[in-house]
């Protein structure tokens, strides 16, 4: 295996130093190191970060390998910095058993580019009826903490405390995807002004706060764990705020998209933007920046979401939902977050490596760069600029909705466990 | 002019032009020979992805009356019904060599995707995209009031009915204040739009009030399955609180006009009595729909062949 030798690396955006990874660890930090063969990596100007985890990717494999494969998708993750996705469920056939969460995880292991944690269904099917086998996920070769039904919000109450109940034999956490299904039939946008003006059917905010605000009331009833997918407007960051400030055990995420865009490009009618929970108001993105900062968000998750080119060229009705977010993320966060001045790289570690690892009851990711640890490295150049080019995705599909647009940084290696995912900006 | 999408691309010279230009092609209908050689060898197609027979016969006569060649293109399924996608059939259309094509679907913004996604170069018409615009129905709407009222500058509109899913209230709404009316929308509130009051217009839940000072009433079409929304509790209930009546057409002003976009759910929003009252101009509307479409055909086809995106006619 090779040993890398990374030279004048900020970790965390400190003073540079020297770090050797070698066996799957970090063998040493200093200043001065050498090393006899090591591979030297130039960290001059590079912010080094722990392996980022994502908690919600949509690798689409099995059953539209025409969007993504877990290869694909772990490729992207890769470049993006990640070495550890949670697959959700939403496959077909779905992940509602330990037949198919086992053939996901091994799949992420044969491709060797980011670990594959597959998230179980909560429903057989997702269809919102009966408890899947969550233990027996749970108790599977892929060991299956996290378990959601998303894109579909488990909306009968009674189901979801019960599965809230069930995951706490086996330590795992019920992650909702937060959609009142009577407020969002046939939803198309942000219900605001722009809606009313564009004829599209309104997604209201209020069709998501209710969810968690019902779900933090269930959670702390029975003494659960609960994880919130994708907050997307003020009142449920204000929900979460009053949750964790009650002592309810609730973590929530917040994706790069609804950090940076609103539904200002539905105008557009550009079904690029099409994203469930939709693209929301400049109010809501300010809310979940300041959010994300003062720890009411706890992580960064991408929702990355493949789909064919056929599924976005058509008008927005038609359209599917979702975007691609894997290779995009740290460049919005340092660009909505870092960037002014509201989160530090620790704080970035901290939302997008350290703490979405915990909720996933990962052991060997999230750790800090440190002696002994794992070799989970990412390094970063947050000085340069990039215009993203759709064609240079890892991914099989193309439907980033930051086409054209100039975002700040590259991440220019990636190591799990040692190796090297992605070492000069491309994949190895 | 290169498309007509919304209403609300329409500056207000560009949209007194479409109504003096109508004028004169209305001017036409009088005489013993109705046609004009002006759009002679272009080819204008009808793509209506929704059934809409009057929509699609008035755009047909008027293309007919410029002496263009006309295509009805009656796409069964969209996209949203996994028929052929609305781009294949652009593309379709582009390879026959369309110069405008008059689209209605159901979705929307679907006419603005066909504009500007590349797909055709042809100029485009919203004949009505779902629940947003149908820019040549206000048009006609506007160029009716025109010729009973003259200026609409300060005359007063009511849009009664169901604002919310109608694409005829939005684009009335847009192009009546282009044009300097004080437009009011009144409707339960289940059936107003959230964000109206950024719309620039008034809004009433109470149609008695309204109706006393306004110079033209226009009831929308309510279709009964939005009972079945739960957006208002009966027919007759709504028909009572909004429905168009004798005893309420009584009180309207002498000069008041009473619009309807068609088609018509007699009983609901309209009594027949009203609607076939001397103040009904319902006829008068399809009439002059025909001689509104002739313009904006013209406008768009017959300049030159610019490529800018303005409306600049």
């Amino acid at each position: 295996m090779t040993t890398y030798l990374i030279q004048n690396a900020a970790i965390l955006g400190g003073a540079p130093t020297d770090l050797l990874l070698r066996d799957g660890v970090v063998a040493e930090i200093g200043d001065g190191l050498s090393a006899d063969g090591a591979e030297v990596v130039d960290g001059s100007g590079l912010v080094a970060l722990p392996g980022l985890v994502d908690l919600h990717t949509h690798l689409r494999e099995p059953g539209r390998e025409d969007a993504e494969t877990v290869l694909t998708g772990t490729q992207a993750a890769a470049m993006g910095g990640f070495t550890a996705v949670h697959a959700m469920a939403n496959t077909e056939p779905v992940a509602d058993t330990a037949g198919v969460v086992e053939q996901v995880w091994r799949l992420g292991r044969e491709g060797g580019y980011c670990d594959v944690h597959p998230v179980g269904a909560v429903t057989v099917g997702l269809g919102g009826q009966q408890l899947a086998e969550l233990g027996a996920m749970a108790d599977s070769a892929a060991r299956v903490r996290v378990f959601s039904d998303d894109g579909h919000c488990v909306d009968d109450a009674v189901l979801m405390r019960r599965a809230l109940e069930y995951v706490k034999a086996f330590d795992g956490v019920v992650a909702q995807h937060a959609q009142e299904p009577r407020l969002t039939e046939g939803a198309q946008m942000n219900e605001g002004e722009l809606s009313g003006r564009l004829g599209l059917t309104g997604w209201p905010a209020v069709a998501e706060e209710a969810i968690i605000a019902r779900d933090c009331l269930l959670a702390a009833h029975v003494g659960s764990r609960l994880h919130v997918c994708h907050v997307s407007t003020a009142g449920s960051v204000e929900i979460v705020r009053d949750a964790k400030r009650k002592g309810v055990d609730v973590t929530a995420e917040a994706c790069p998209h609804h950090l940076l865009l609103t539904d200002e490009l539905a105008t557009t009618y550009d079904p690029i933007y099409k994203v469930n929970p939709p693209l929301r108001s400049r109010e809501d993105v300010e809310a979940l920046r300041a959010g994300l900062a003062d720890g009411t968000i706890d992580v960064v998750a991408t929702d990355h979401a493949p789909h064919p080119h056929e599924d976005k060229d058509c008008e927005w009705a038609a359209a599917a939902f979702g975007m691609l977010g894997l290779e995009t993320a740290l460049s919005i966060v340092q660009e909505t977050m870092v960037d002014p001045g509201l989160l530090d790289w620790a704080g970035v570690a901290e939302r997008m490596s350290a703490t979405p690892a915990r909720i996933g009851r990962l052991a060997g990711q999230g750790r800090p760069i440190a002696v002994g640890e794992p070799a989970n490295v990412v390094l970063y150049d947050p000085s340069v600029r990039r215009t993203v080019e759709p064609g240079e995705s890892a991914s099989l599909s193309r439907n980033t909705p930051y086409a054209g647009m100039e975002l700040p940084g590259r991440v220019v290696a990636t190591f799990l466990r040692g190796r090297a995912t992605v070492l000069d900006g491309k994949l190895t | 002019m290169r498309h007509l999408l919304s209403a609300a691309d329409l500056s207000r010279d560009e949209a007194e032009l479409v109504l003096t230009t109508a004028a004169e092609m209305r001017s036409l209908a009088d005489r013993p020979i109705k046609k004009l050689p002006a759009l002679r060898g272009r080819t204008v197609v009808n793509l209506f992805f929704e059934d809409s027979t009057r929509t699609r016969i008035s755009f047909e006569a008027a293309a007919k009356r410029l002496s263009a060649d006309v295509i009805n293109f009656a796409a069964k399924g969209s996209s949203l019904s996994k028929g052929e996608s609305l781009k294949d059939t652009a593309l379709t259309l582009e390879a026959m060599g369309a110069d405008a094509v008059v689209v209605r679907h159901s979705a929307s913004g679907a006419p603005y995707r066909l504009a500007h996604s590349g797909w055709v170069h042809s100029s485009v018409v919203n004949a009505g995209d779902g629940t947003h615009e149908h820019p040549t129905q206000a048009l006609l709407d506007a160029f009716t009031m025109w010729r009973h009222l003259g200026s609409l500058d300060g005359r007063k509109v009511a849009l009664v009915g169901d604002v919310l899913h109608s694409r005829v209230a939005r684009s009335n709404a847009l192009l009546l204040q282009t044009l300097g009316a004080e437009v009011t929308l009144v409707a339960p509130p289940t059936l107003l739009p959230v964000g109206v009051d950024t719309w620039g217009v008034e809004t009433s839940y109470d149609l008695d009030a309204v109706l006393p000072k306004t110079d033209v009433v226009m009831m929308l079409r309510v279709q009964r399955e939005r009972m079945s929304g739960g957006f208002f509790p009966t027919a007759r209930e709504y028909s009572r609180r909004y429905g168009l009546d004798g005893r309420r057409m009584a009180t309207l002003p002498d000069h008041t006009i009473v619009m309807h976009p068609g088609p018509m759910v007699r009983g609901m929003e309209i009594t027949a009595d009203v609607a076939d009252s001397d103040r009904s101009v319902i006829v008068e509307q399809v009439t002059n729909g025909v001689a509104v479409r002739m313009a904006v055909l013209y406008l768009l086809l017959s300049g030159a062949d610019t490529d800018d995106e303005g409306l600049d006619a």
